[in-house]
């Protein structure tokens, strides 16, 4: 499995918010969404990965990109671990049924947790840009992000 | 309802920011090259080994502890994260300070070694002991000229693609995580035998020299 490519429609999808609401592909048209696939709520290269992110939030916003943490932790899992980063990016859970979201932009992990992995959605709901780790230990640098942007 | 965007949150806050405080392009860029800015120690024919890191970081204090002895050119730059740790830049900052009066190695390795007090008054203790002019210290390490080098540091290392702590730059590789002893080995192995040579060959002939001068 890879992880969905440029160029490619959204697929249907439905995450749970943070407030149990569901989040859809509708949820993505009309701005720019950045998707940050991660593994597990508080290992350390996902307390990193999202910390690092949260300090240029400003400059997302700047070009007008929205980011969007997902995983297939629980949502009270994902809540416990935004409040102990003091993140503001929105957590987005995979759980249920777990992983299918993951699976449908091809970043599911064949352990069935979320691969590490990057997905920019243009406000068209075409996917703009995507990247994954070569492992999930591997951290994707905000530069990354930035330049996957830029492609817009 | 948070203000519009750019915004974030400071002590539980929304903080709407200046245009001017943010507004950067951090896209992929190569490493900025050595200024005379920057914090490098270590004789200069050493192999030279930049490094991202955080005076907060555990493993960046395992780092400083491995490569303390080395033969090693060590270049230290900022990579302070607010969000990972609120004393992240403070330290970086109060490091900055330091070196605006000639201490900077002497309170990185005082952080390093001592990782456990770094709040003000152990800062002002480090500041004290190092004979800084402590009035200075504090209005340096809260000025916004400091806290730029600090930012400019860590968003040059985000160009590069640095993303966790440390980083070492080795030429054009960029390797995440602390030194290990085959990193240090092969770094140390570069250093040049003729260095060396060249001295004994000076000793040898200001002996031919003393001798023919003898002679005459």
């Amino acid at each position: 499995m890879s992880v969905i490519e440029a160029g490619t429609p959204v697929p249907e999808f439905a995450l749970t918010t943070e407030d149990g609401e569901k989040f859809t592909r509708e949820d993505l048209l009309g701005h720019t969404s950045v998707l940050v696939f991660y593994p597990f709520a508080f290992s350390s290269v996902c307390n990193d990965q999202l910390t690092l992110y949260e300090e240029v939030l400003p400059e997302f916003a700047d070009k007008g990109a929205t980011l969007y943490a997902i995983s297939t932790d629980a949502r009270p899992s994902q809540a416990a671990f935004k409040e102990k980063l003091g993140s503001t990016i929105e957590q987005l859970s995979d759980f249920e049924p777990k992983g299918a979201t993951a699976q449908a932009f091809g970043a599911l992990h064949p352990g069935g947790f979320a691969q590490r992995a990057l997905v920019i959605v243009g406000p068209d709901g075409v996917v703009a840009w995507s990247y994954q780790a070569p492992s999930p230990g591997e951290l994707p640098g905000a530069n990354l992000i930035f330049d996957g942007l830029d492609s817009l | 309802m948070h203000p519009p965007a750019p915004w974030r949150m400071r002590q539980g806050e929304p903080e709407l920011l200046n245009r001017q405080e943010h507004v950067s392009d951090l896209r992929s860029a190569p490493p900025p090259p050595l200024e005379a800015a920057d914090h490098v120690r270590g004789e200069p024919d050493w192999p030279l080994l930049v490094i991202y890191a955080d005076f907060t970081c555990p493993r960046c204090a395992l780092a400083h502890e491995r490569l303390r002895e080395a033969s090693i050119r060590l270049a230290f730059r900022h990579f302070a994260i607010a969000a990972k740790h609120p004393r992240a830049v403070p330290l970086a900052a109060a490091a900055e300070a330091a070196g605006a009066q000639g201490r900077f190695w002497e309170l990185h390795d005082a952080l390093f070694e001592d990782p456990g007090h770094t709040d003000d008054p152990y800062l002002w203790e480090h500041a004290k002991a190092l004979g800084l002019d402590l009035d200075r210290f504090e209005r340096d390490r809260r000025s916004a000229p400091v806290r730029e080098r600090v930012r400019e540091q860590t968003r040059g290392g985000m160009r590069a693609g640095v993303a966790v702590t440390p980083t070492l730059i080795e030429g054009r590789t960029i390797v995440a995580g602390p030194p290990d002893a085959e990193l240090i080995a092969r770094l140390t192995a570069t250093i040049r035998v003729p260095t060396f040579r060249k001295r004994t060959e000076s000793a040898a002939e200001t002996q031919a020299d003393r001798k023919a001068e003898h002679e005459q």
